[in-house]
């Protein structure tokens, strides 16, 4: 393949997005949540990978906002805080 | 009793290690002979049985802290090791810790920069809120990196390789380390290199893991068992302290005597083997330590693991009170919420009655009926009476009325179980929440349990010999609670799939099938009969051709509808005709509902059945709970009192055929036969078509399994030409309520073929199923094609051949129920703290979030519509009526039973295999 994959392009793949600073105080503003509360993601995950290429360096402690397509719900946001490994 | 109440939370649990200074301090007493008792039978003092640590004697004070048996906690006692020995529970992190610190500085084998790092990590992810496992994670990264070191960075020292010898010897380049040279090094690990590893100082110094004392638990821990011929028999635990303490005793001796090196190193390994048996007796690498007898000693471990441990039996599992456990039978006139609880258990199990100024007049006559008030109807009692002192005083029938007497506020009444009492009901394995529901007592004769059939589905029960268990609820908060949350009615609509699991079954289809079919109709003494069983009036009649009264079956039913219930869907008996004519159905299976009244269609499984019954779905979700008991009470009486006007039975001859029924299906499968033959023969003379993507001998398979299998559908055919609607089999196989047209046509028709894995059958001798077949015969019959029925019986080898088969459906579900009850297991431990939060989030109790919505769309599976939110269809026909109605399109969702499929009719020969018994060899 001369061209490289990227994963977040994958349609089983949601959404992923990287919370600015003000971004993530409100976040977790409106959820009443710490991050230490917040799901994780592993640094080493190839979507955290792809966002670190496209839009900058992700580092340990970061929010990414994931958004899902659900039959159910229409949209269903989540949270999750990147952590080492 | 409760006394004060304690109101405080744990916040955190620290698990650290016992320092041998510690050790000496909690002690009791030293322990240093190995001999429990002297000669008089009195313990000896710094024996194992010391009293010191404990009495366990009624009687006997405790030496320690003066009280008695049933008041003293216990205390412990330590043995003093001649030599350290190595604990086994710490083997790993004690290799752990040689291999990552210098032998002669002791020094962590890392810079301090890499240190620092690594302990930043560590801090920085506990912050972030990462678990226990992941910050032990680094410290393992730690210890890997600075054992991978082969020169120490604060001493320049080289470093030996270090090995682990299982279970518990060290090895430095093949040199045996000692466990004093091990504890000597761990001496010198600086407290500050600590952390890194994932150790607190503090509370758990690496020495520490090597023992130089022994805690010797309290003697209520390892009680001795006086026998009937008056000789007293050890716990294990104390006969293996026993060991230590000989063993010791013997290395102290020869150690102070300066015995050889040899002698005493020996000795070492033995106090080493015994302390290690001691806490496991199952550690790899080394024989278990065995009783007198043989049997393998039960040391502390075996006491913690496993099924029957300390854990799984006493902590997670533990017995109560209040409960009952009996055979159970059904009893159509009960309401679904109520059960039958027999008087001589309603006799013993008690609800707390608080005597208060209000209730005092009632609580007096209670007990001055006494334990047992004689008489019909039964009347509740009271067994105990709890004064406000604490005292229990026993009601008998001498002291009753004195009893009554001196009943005062608050004290505590234990009254009889009485009707209307909230109770949970249990049918194990409670795999889901339907296992467990609250009923309300009816106390009734007899000595079974006793419910309404319509409550069988959830708990998968039957009355073949079954058992349930029955607890009593004992606090009006936890009433209030099972009443609001747990009870029947509650249930009737499933978070598994969001349908009925309650409704009815068998009989109850039978019955208002027969009650609805097509144009039945009842006389007045008939009618008023089956209305009788419940509270409605009857409808009006129509006038038959004879002049007399009758009444319609449908109209019948139509009583028991809600006023405004509007439905259109098909019935099980529909025949899935290429073109619907919808209302004028010839088979009456267009299900047609206008504001209260059954217009046309018959009422059948899918209308009322559990897991399918689509009117008690509607019913359930639109006019609540308490409409839904109802109505499937009403229901199933009136179906009850409907099938008893006919009658209605099924036998053998049901499966009956004329003469030349048998014939033609002797002929069909006789082509088939002539048929395979053919392809067997083009397959040998190599004629035959290869299928794409096949061998060709899988294509021969698949020809001739396609061919018997539409022989035997044929079979099947010709069988059921003959069996009509007047055929009470045909009844229940067509409205649902019991077999299927295929049980119908293999019992009438023919069997058909057997297969193992999918497979016709193979297996046996070599090249043929059995002797009484050519080698290599490719054939039908040898290779498990039944042409019998049930009926008429099978010959010798087409029941080898179907044993063949049965056996492996057995199997089938032997293995299945064992791995999913253990995949249950362990989805369970995963999931059990889990909680939805108000604010629709899942969290567990560290509070973290699982879920931001609950199913990230926070749909309730038990509210929702076939586990869609909505029903697009009914609302449309709620808004639009009758117009709606093609919009809506009458739609047959795809119902969702416990993997029973629909199997009505015919189907295709691939699934018949598998589903040619029912497995009805269910016992219990």
């Amino acid at each position: 393949m001369s061209e490289e994959f990227n994963v977040l392009e994958h349609e089983l793949v949601p959404e992923h997005h990287l919370l600015s600073e003000s971004e993530e105080k409100k976040a977790l503003a409106e959820l009443q949540l710490t991050k230490d509360q917040l799901p994780k993601i592993r640094i080493s995950d190839p979507c955290v990978a792809t966002l670190d290429q496209a839009v900058g360096p992700v580092e340990e402690g970061r929010i990414i906002k994931i958004v899902r397509r659900s039959p159910t719900s229409g949209v269903s946001v989540c949270h999750r805080l990147v952590i080492r490994g | 009793m409760i006394g004060q109440i304690i109101t405080k939370r744990i916040s955190s649990i620290k698990f650290s290690l016992l320092s041998p200074d510690e050790i000496r301090k909690m002690s009791a007493t030293k322990i240093i002979t190995a001999d429990t008792y002297d000669d008089d039978g009195f313990p000896i003092d710094m024996g194992l049985m010391d009293p010191h640590l404990g009495v366990i004697e009624p009687g006997l004070r405790c030496k320690t802290c003066g009280r008695k048996a049933d008041e003293c906690p216990g205390h412990f006692g330590h043995i003093d090791l001649a030599m350290p020995v190595i604990h086994v529970g710490y083997v790993k992190e004690l290799k752990k810790l040689l291999q990552s610190t210098c032998r002669t500085c002791g020094r962590l084998l890392l810079t301090r920069e890499q240190a620092e790092d690594y302990t930043k990590q560590m801090a920085r992810l506990e912050e972030l809120g990462g678990d226990t496992i992941d910050v032990g994670l680094i410290s393992k990264e730690t210890a890997k990196d600075a054992a991978s070191r082969t020169v120490c960075p604060h001493c320049g020292a080289v470093q030996l390789k270090i090995t682990l010898d299982k279970p518990t010897t060290f090895r430095e380049e093949g040199h045996k380390l000692t466990p004093k040279e091990v504890r000597e090094r761990l001496e010198r690990i600086p407290d500050e290199d600590l952390p890194p590893l994932g150790i607190d100082p503090d509370s758990a110094r690496p020495e520490w893991m090597i023992l130089t004392s022994l805690p010797v638990p309290p003697v209520a821990v390892r009680p001795s068992i006086t026998l009937e011929s008056g000789d007293r028999s050890e716990d294990d635990i104390t006969h293996k302290l026993v060991d230590v303490l000989r063993i010791n005793q013997r290395l102290r001796e020869n150690r102070d005597a300066g015995a050889p090196q040899l002698i005493v190193e020996d000795l070492w390994e033995l106090l080493q083997y015994h302390i290690t048996t001691y806490f496991d007796n199952q550690t790899s690498g080394i024989p278990p330590a065995r009783h007198r007898s043989g049997r393998p000693l039960k040391t502390l471990v075996q006491r913690l693991k496993g099924k029957e441990g300390r854990f799984r039996s006493n902590l997670s599992g533990k017995r109560v009170n209040f409960s009952a456990r009996t055979v159970i039978s059904p009893d159509p006139f009960l309401s679904i919420n109520e059960v039958g609880v027999p008087e001589d258990a309603a006799r013993e199990l008690t609800v707390p009655l608080h005597v208060n100024d209000w209730n005092l007049q009632i609580a007096k006559e209670l007990v001055i009926r006494g334990p047992k008030p004689p008489g019909k109807p039964y009347l509740p009692g009271v067994n105990y009476v709890l004064r406000n002192d604490g005292r229990r005083i026993k009601v008998t029938d001498k002291n009753a009325e004195s009893v009554s007497e001196i009943l005062e506020q608050g004290f505590i009444v234990e009254r009889h179980l009485m009707d209307g009492d909230i109770v949970l009901f249990n049918r194990q394995p409670s795999l889901h929440r339907m296992s467990m529901m609250a009923h309300a007592v009816r106390v009734m004769d007899a000595k079974t349990f006793r419910f309404n059939l319509s409550v069988c589905p959830p708990y998968n029960a039957d009355f073949d010999g079954d058992e349930m268990n029955l607890h009593v609820l004992q606090s009006d908060e936890a009433r209030a609670e099972a009443k609001i949350l747990m009870r029947v009615q509650e249930h009737i609509l499933s978070p598994r799939f969001g349908g009925p699991v309650i409704g009815g079954i068998h009989d109850h289809i039978t019955g208002v099938f027969l009650l609805t079919y097509k144009d039945s109709k009842f006389d007045e003494e008939e009618a008023t009969h089956i209305m009788s069983r419940m509270d409605v009036d009857l409808p009006d009649p129509i006038e038959g051709i004879d002049g007399k009264k009758y009444w319609r079956g449908k109209d019948l039913f139509s009583m028991l509808l809600p006023n405004d219930i509007h439905m259109t869907f098909r019935a099980s008996i529909c025949q899935k005709c290429q073109e619907c004519k919808r209302e004028k159905c010839e088979n009456d299976a267009f299900v047609v509902i206008r504001s209260g009244k059954l217009i046309t269609g018959t009422i059948d499984e899918k209308a009322i059945g559990a897991f399918k019954g689509r009117i008690l779905d509607k019913i359930a979700r639109d006019y609540g709970p308490d409409s839904a008991s109802s109505f499937l009470n009403s229901v199933t009486r009136m179906a009850i009192g409907a099938i008893g006007i006919r009658g209605f039975t099924t036998g053998i001859n049901d499966e009956d055929i004329p003469m030349d029924a048998k014939a033609q299906i002797e002929e069909v499968l006789r082509l088939a036969m002539e048929k395979v033959n053919s392809y067997v023969s083009a397959y040998r003379h190599g004629e035959l078509e290869q299928m794409p993507g096949r061998s060709l001998e899988e294509t021969l398979e698949v020809e001739i399994m396609k061919e018997l299998g539409k022989a035997r559908d044929q079979a099947g055919h010709i069988a059921g030409r003959h069996l009509g609607m007047e055929n009470s089999a045909v009844i229940m196989a067509r409205c649902g309520a019991r077999g299927s047209m295929l049980n119908l046509s293999q019992m009438a028709g023919c069997i058909g073929q057997q297969a193992v894995r999918g497979e016709r059958l193979r297996r046996g001798y070599w090249n043929r199923t059995l002797p009484h077949f050519m080698k290599g015969d490719l054939g039908a019959e040898a290779r498990g094609f039944v042409r019998s029925s049930y009926k008429s019986g099978l010959s010798p080898t087409e029941f080898f051949f179907h044993s063949m088969g049965g056996r492996e459906g057995l199997v089938d579900t032997a293995v299945r129920t064992s791995r999913s009850g253990y995949m249950q297991r362990r989805l369970i431990n995963a999931l059990e703290d889990l909680k939805v939060m108000q604010d629709g989030s899942v969290q567990n109790t560290a509070g973290t979030i699982i879920q931001f919505r609950y199913g990230e769309d926070g749909i309730d599976p038990s509210r929702s519509v076939q586990g869609e939110p909505v029903d697009i269809d009914d609302i449309i026909l709620d808004v639009l009526g009758e117009e709606g109605e093609d919009l809506a399109k009458v739609t047959e969702k795809g119902v969702v039973s416990y993997g029973i499929q629909d199997r009505d009719l015919l189907e295709t020969p691939e699934d018949a295999e598998s589903e040619t018994e029912d497995s009805e060899f269910e016992e219990e």
